[in-house]
């Protein structure tokens, strides 16, 4: 542990790995507790792996990875969104095919891409000890964007969670308010690949919210203790595996696996003792 | 007397077999109205059609002199299935907020004047203690009176309520109705019912669905009329509360 002070202080690699992980917390704080509240974190799954079909693509045409997967976010989160609101029953099938046509698409793309091989393992575990510098202006950007959206529109993101149907009612324009909230959820997705890839990015997207849940019964008081939780998971994560060499992605997952295991036993047992 | 709820020939289909079929109905300023019918009758998809959620295949529907969809800002609504998990991070309080969403700024939120008349519909209600709670920790009853305040909270012309009762006990059922009728003398309510010896007592008429509007009475029901509605002969249960 201490030798993994000593590198922060001095590594700066490691400094950037360590704010990119707080910078990630936020979005996943936030969004995270509408992911887990709205219970759509297959949605958020359909999204991300849509995301590899748009890194694939932009870095075999030599753009950064970074603006295919936003741009692939947008596209899977209007379509997802706006078939979920369309067809309610069928929305489940056209999640699955995004899922895997995304990431079929990505898989050949970066397959194709001449020259050095890239490492798909990066995509798929992330790599957060390997984020450029500019990565943490996009990052602190989509956090100010998250923030700035969920002041404005806290009532109307909240309605629209709570009760569509009755949002719909009282003139609330329920699609806009809904698709902003998914391509919210989008951006967030491809801030948190950047830290734990794709195979990872939902436990990071809602452990942290699960288990705020779990004690708080307010949304805007998860919201904060989610990203607070986010914060010790993905440092404490880091540090644990900076000795010993383990891949940081998956780290940060066990250790927030485990926080949500244990505080899980804790709040089952309370409530058995309370009946 | 002028009539602020118009059906003229209204049917309806989700794509099978009709539903609706050829609906008249007429609904007075002042009324407070039930409508009777066994499940599956089309009550629900009736009251849907006046909030505009669904179009009649034919037909036409008039509400305050405009369409269902025009009307809405002035209709309030207690759904019969709530559509929210019960878990939902919410209070009492926020719910019946969201009675003001309508009138809401886009930015900055609910103004003092909507807590205050969310406080009088809380209040009104009997939930203002409650209003902190998560709506998780509540019974049954208390919920629904949560749910009846975000209706009032609209300030609604029609009040429009769907089955209110159907999953609470007797003396919450009670309670509710004792509320519907110190509200009548401020607005039109219409409510859903499949318990008509329990209503009969509270309404001022009762109209009875059964794919078609089958009978339409001020006075009690008889138990021909019953027998028509659900085409058997059924025991009328007389609830003796008062
Ligand atoms: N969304 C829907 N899609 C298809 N059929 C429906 C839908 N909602 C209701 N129905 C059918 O329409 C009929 C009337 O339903 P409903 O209006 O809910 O009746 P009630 O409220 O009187 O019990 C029922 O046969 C029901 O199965
Ligand atoms: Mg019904």
């Amino acid at each position: 542990m201490t030798a993994f002070f000593h590198a922060l202080a001095s590594q700066d690699f490691l400094q950037i790995a360590f704010i990119g992980g707080l910078l990630a917390s936020i979005a996943c704080g936030v969004m995270g507790s509408y992911v887990v509240v709205k219970r759509m974190s297959f949605l958020a799954g359909g999204i991300a792996h849509a995301v590899l079909g748009g890194m694939g693509v932009a870095y075999f045409f030599g753009k950064s990875p970074i603006s295919g997967a936003i741009a692939a976010a947008l596209v899977a989160a209007w379509v997802i969104g706006w078939v979920s609101l369309r067809w309610r029953q069928t929305a489940d099938t056209i999640i699955a095919a995004l899922w895997s046509v995304g990431m079929a698409v990505g898989v050949i793309f970066i397959s194709m891409t001449p020259g050095y091989n890239v490492d798909l393992m990066s995509y798929l575990f992330g790599n957060i000890l390997m984020i450029p510098r500019s990565d943490l202006y996009i990052m602190a950007t989509l956090d100010g964007l998250i923030m700035l959206a969920v002041l404005v529109f806290y009532q109307q993101f909240m309605a629209v969670c709570f009760d569509e149907e009755f949002a719909r009612l009282r003139g609330l324009p329920v699609v806009f308010f809904y698709l902003l909230l998914l391509t919210l959820v989008a951006l967030t997705v491809v801030v948190l690949i950047q830290v734990v890839g794709l195979i990872l990015v939902i436990a990071l997207l809602t452990l942290p919210a699960a288990i705020a849940a779990q004690y708080l019964r307010r949304l805007a008081p998860i919201m904060v203790l989610a990203t607070i939780l986010g914060m010790l998971f993905t440092g404490g994560g880091l540090a644990l595996s900076y000795t010993p060499d383990l891949p940081a992605g998956a780290t940060i997952i066990l250790v927030a696996g485990t926080a949500y295991l244990v505080s899980l036993l804790v709040t089952g047992f309370a409530r058995r003792r309370r009946c | 007397m002028n009539p602020i709820v118009i059906l003229k020939g209204v049917s309806f289909s989700y794509g099978g077999p009709p539903v609706l079929e050829e609906v008249d109905l007429a609904v007075e300023e002042g009324e407070f109205l039930g409508l009777v019918g066994p499940n599956g009758s089309g009550k629900s998809t009736l009251l849907k059609i006046l909030l505009g959620l669904l179009e009649p295949s034919s037909g036409q529907a008039e509400i305050l002199g405009g369409t269902p969809a025009q009307a809405r800002g002035a209709i309030g609504y207690v759904p019969q299935f709530a559509a929210f998990p019960h878990d939902f991070p919410i209070s009492a309080g926020e719910v019946v907020l969201q009675g003001r969403l309508g009138h809401v700024r886009i930015f900055g939120g609910y103004r003092a004047k909507d807590r205050e008349i969310a406080r009088q519909a809380l209040l009104e209600t009997y939930v203002w203690d409650l209003k902190d709670q998560p709506i998780g920790s509540l019974s049954g009853g208390q919920l629904q009176r949560v749910l009846l305040a975000r209706a009032l909270a609209t300030q609604p012309k029609l009040l429009i309520l769907d089955e209110p009762t159907a999953s609470i006990d007797p003396r919450a059922e009670e309670d509710i109705f004792d509320l519907l009728k110190k509200l009548k003398s401020r607005m039109t309510i219409l409510v859903v019912s499949h318990d008509i010896g329990f209503i009969s007592q509270y309404v001022t008429r009762i109209a009875c669905l059964n794919r078609r509007l089958v009978c339409h009475t001020t006075s009690a029901l008889t138990g021909e009329m019953i027998q028509q509605l659900y085409g058997s002969p059924v025991r009328m249960i007389r609830h003796t509360t008062r």
